[in-house]
C-alpha cells in the first residue's frame, strides 16, 4: 500500500513533534538557544509538510474525485488496523495549526519561553497532539491524541505559574478530565454496538442498525459528543473557557485558540459521517441540540463581550462565539452553510490568535505606566532594564517609535476581523454563512431568522466592545509609557494578520476548496469507500448483532 | 455476575460524581479516580462478559468467536487506564501547587 517515501509524509506531522520534543528533554534548561533553534526548525517544518499535504489533498484524483490520502499504520487493512486520514478536512486543520504552531513560537521566543521549565517540549507535544487528533482515522486513537494535546495543554496552562494560572487550572482540569471520561463511555457504548472503532466503518454501519441497535447507539454518541461540546465550550459547558483563557500567557492562549476548535472539528467530522445525508433514520441525530445551543453559545458569548471589563476577557467571549457560530452552522446541516463556517473558523481562529497575542503588547504599556512619565523619543533606548529584564540572549529590545500606530493599526485589523466587518476576510465567512442561509430554497424558517438576526447582533457587540476597549487603552495619552514592542513580537501578530488578508485577497480559492470540502464531509460514502477500500454503497458484509457474542 | 458488575460500576461512578461535586481539592481528586475506575469496568464489559475465555486463539487457523473474549475492549482498558493514572498523578501536582500557593484546599482557591 506504501508505495513511496512521500507516502510516509502524513505521518511527519505527529511524529516530528514527538520526537523533537522528546529528545529536547535531554538538554539542559541553560540550552536555550539550542532548544529555540529545534523548536523553531519544527515548527518551520511542520507548516510546510501541512502546506504540502494541502496541496495534494486539493489536487484531484485520477478518479475524478478529492484525493484522501490513507496510512494504514501497521498496514493491516483499514476496519482492522488503524489508520491515518488525510483528507481536505484534516489537511486544512493541519495548515491552521502549523500557522498558529509557528507565529505563538516565535512570540514566545521573545521571553515568554523562559519563563517557566520545559515549555519547548510541552509546546511540540501539543503540537504532535494537535496533529494526531486532526489526522486520525479511529475513535480510540482520537482519544490517545486528545490526551497528549490535554496533557501538554495542562503544562502551558501553568506555564509561568502564580496563583491565578494554578486557580484556572484547578478548574480546567477537572473539568477536562471528567469530559475524557465521558469520551471514553461514549466510545465503550459505540463499541459495544457497532464493533468498530473506524470512523469510516462507523459511517458504513450506521444506516443498517436495528432500532434498538440505534438507540444505543445514538446514546453513545450524544455521551460522546457532550465530550467534544465542553471542549468546543457549548453553553452552559464553557464557563471554565474565559477564565482560563485569560489567565494563560499571551503565546499559550493565542495557541488555545484552537483548543476549541478541536471539539468543533470532531464533531463536524463524527456528525456528518454519522448522521449526515446518507445516515438513514438516524440522519440528522442532534442536528437542534447543536443548532440551539450554538445560538446559545453566540448569545452568552455576545452579553460577555459587551460585560468584559479587561481584554483577555473579551477575547475569551470571543471564542466562545467563535464556536458557537460553527456549532449552530454544522446544525443547520446545509453543506453550503457548513463550508461559510469552515472559513469563519480558519479567519476568527487566526484573528482571536492574534488579538491574544496583541493585548499582551498593548496592556504591556500600561502596567510599565506608573515608572515613566514623560516618554520622549531618546527614552526609547534608554530604559531598557525597565521591563525587559534577564535578556542574557543579548537580543535587545528594539522599540519601534510607530510602536503604537502598529498596535493600533493591528487592533483595529482584529476589530474588523472579530466582528466581521467588511475589509477583511471575517466578513467573507460571515456573508458566506448568512447568504446561504437566505438562500435557502422556499421560505426562510423563523430558527433561522433567528440565526441571522444573532449573528449581526453579536457582530455589532463585539464592534460596541473592542471600540470601547479601543479607545480607553490607545486613545489615552499620557497614561503609561509606551510599550516596548520587538520586531520579534510583533512579526506573529502581523503574520497572522496578514494571512487573514490572504485570505480575503484569494477569497475565491478559499471558498472553492471550503465548498469541495463541505460537499466531502456532507457526502461521506467517498471517504469511507476510499479508506475501507470496499465496494460503493449497498453491499454490507455480514456484521455481528448486539446479543450474539464473537465479533469480527 | 452482570447484575454485580453493573452494580459496581454505577457505585463508583455514583460515588465519583458526588465527590466530584464537593469543594475539597482531595475529595475532587478521588472522584474523578472512582469515575475512571467505573470507566475503565464499562469499557471492559463492552466486550460483552465471558468467564475463562482467553482473548487469543488457541492454536493454527481459525479459531471459534465464541470462545474467546473480544481483545480490543482489553487492550483499550489498558491504555485508559495508563491515561487515567498519569493525569490524576499530574493533578495531584497541581493541587500541591495549588495548596501552597492558595494557603487553602478550596477548589476555588479561597474559603467562601
Amino acid at each position: 500500500m506504501i508505495h513511496s517515501l512521500a507516502d510516509h509524509l502524513v505521518i511527519a506531522p505527529i511524529l516530528l513533534p514527538l520526537a523533537v520534543g522528546a529528545a529536547m528533554l535531554l538538554f539542559d534548561e541553560r540550552r536555550r538557544r539550542l532548544k529555540m533553534t529545534l523548536s523553531l526548525a519544527t515548527a518551520t517544518a511542520l507548516l510546510v509538510i501541512a502546506v504540502t499535504l494541502l496541496i495534494r489533498a486539493a489536487t484531484i484524483d485520477t478518479d475524478g474525485d478529492a484525493t484522501i490520502t490513507v496510512y494504514p499504520l501497521g498496514n493491516w487493512p483499514a476496519p482492522f488496523g488503524i489508520v491515518l486520514v488525510a483528507d481536505r478536512l484534516s489537511a486544512l486543520m493541519l495548515v491552521l495549526t502549523a500557522v498558529l504552531g509557528l507565529c505563538c513560537l516565535l512570540y514566545a521566543l521573545a521571553r515568554w519561553h523562559k519563563a517557566g521549565p520545559r515549555f519547548h517540549t510541552l509546546f511540540l507535544l501539543l503540537l504532535a497532539g494537535l496533529n494526531g487528533a486532526f489526522l486520525t482515522g479511529d475513535l480510540f486513537n482520537l482519544f490517545v491524541f486528545f490526551e497528549v494535546l490535554l496533557a501538554a495543554s495542562y503544562g502551558l496552562v501553568l506555564h509561568g505559574s502564580g496563583t491565578a494560572r494554578v486557580k484556572a487550572g484547578l478548574h480546567y482540569i477537572p473539568v477536562n478530565l471528567v469530559a475524557s471520561s465521558l469520551f471514553l463511555i461514549g466510545v465503550a457504548i459505540i463499541y459495544g454496538v457497532t464493533g468498530t472503532l473506524n470512523m469510516a466503518d462507523l459511517a458504513r454501519l450506521v444506516p443498517s442498525l436495528n432500532i434498538d441497535e440505534r438507540a444505543l447507539f445514538e446514546t453513545g454518541a450524544a455521551i460522546l459528543g457532550v465530550a467534544f461540546l465542553i471542549k468546543a465550550g457549548m453553553w452552559p459547558l464553557c464557563f471554565w473557557l474565559p477564565t482560563t483563557y485569560a489567565a494563560a500567557c499571551a503565546p499559550i492562549a493565542a495557541m488555545f485558540a484552537i483548543m476549541t476548535k478541536v471539539g468543533v472539528y470532531v464533531i463536524l467530522r463524527l456528525f456528518l459521517l454519522c448522521f449526515g445525508g446518507e445516515a438513514g433514520n438516524s440522519a440528522g441525530f442532534g442536528a437542534d441540540w447543536l443548532y440551539f445551543g450554538g445560538m446559545a453559545t453566540i448569545a452568552f458569548g455576545g452579553i460577555g463581550v459587551l460585560a468584559s471589563q479587561s481584554m483577555l476577557r473579551l477575547a475569551g467571549y470571543s471564542v466562545l462565539v467563535s464556536s458557537g457560530t460553527i456549532l449552530a452552522a454544522i446544525g443547520t446541516t446545509n453543506s453550503a452553510v457548513i463550508s461559510g463556517a469552515l472559513f469563519y473558523l480558519i479567519t476568527s481562529t487566526l484573528s482571536i490568535s492574534a488579538f491574544f497575542l496583541l493585548i499582551e503588547l498593548i496592556e504591556r504599556g500600561r502596567d510599565a505606566g506608573a515608572d515613566v512619565l514623560a516618554v520622549t523619543m531618546e527614552a526609547y533606548g534608554d530604559g531598557e532594564s525597565d521591563e525587559e529584564e534577564d535578556d542574557e540572549d543579548g537580543e535587545v529590545g528594539v522599540a519601534i517609535p510607530a510602536t503604537i500606530a502598529l498596535l493600533g493599526g493591528a487592533f483595529v485589523a482584529c476589530t474588523a476581523l472579530l466582528a466581521g466587518l467588511p475589509p477583511l476576510s471575517g466578513f467573507v465567512g460571515k456573508v458566506a454563512m448568512l447568504s446561504a442561509l437566505i438562500n435557502e430554497a422556499g421560505s426562510i424558517s423563523v430558527s433561522h431568522w433567528l440565526l441571522i438576526t444573532l449573528l449581526m447582533l453579536t457582530g455589532f457587540a463585539t464592534l460596541i466592545a473592542m471600540t470601547r476597549t479601543g479607545i480607553r487603552t490607545l486613545w489615552m495619552p499620557g497614561e503609561g509609557a509606551i510599550p516596548r514592542v520587538r520586531a520579534v513580537e510583533a512579526a506573529p501578530v502581523g503574520a497572522l494578520l496578514a494571512v487573514c488578508v490572504l485570505l480575503t485577497v484569494f477569497g475565491g480559492p478559499a471558498m472553492r476548496y471550503m465548498d469541495a470540502t463541505a460537499q466531502m464531509l456532507y457526502w461521506p460514502q467517498e471517504y469511507a469507500r476510499d479508506i475501507l477500500g470496499i465496494a460503493p454503497a449497498g453491499t454490507v458484509p455480514l456484521r455481528p448483532t448486539i446479543g450474539t457474542g464473537g465479533k469480527p | 455476575m452482570e447484575i454485580i458488575l453493573a452494580i459496581g460500576i454505577g457505585v463508583f461512578a455514583g460515588s465519583g460524581v458526588w465527590l466530584l461535586l464537593r469543594p475539597r481539592t482531595y475529595q475532587v481528586i478521588i472522584g474523578l479516580s472512582l469515575v475512571s475506575y467505573a470507566v475503565n469496568l464499562f469499557i471492559f464489559s463492552m466486550g460483552r462478559i465471558k468467564v475463562g475465555a482467553p482473548p487469543i486463539l488457541p492454536g493454527p487457523g481459525v479459531g471459534d468467536p465464541a470462545t474467546m473474549a473480544d481483545p480490543t475492549p482489553q487492550a483499550l482498558v489498558l491504555t485508559a487506564i495508563v491515561i487515567g493514572f498519569a493525569m490524576t498523578a499530574l493533578f495531584l501536582v497541581l493541587l500541591l501547587a495549588a495548596r501552597g500557593l492558595t494557603g487553602t484546599d478550596h477548589v476555588n482557591g479561597r474559603e467562601d
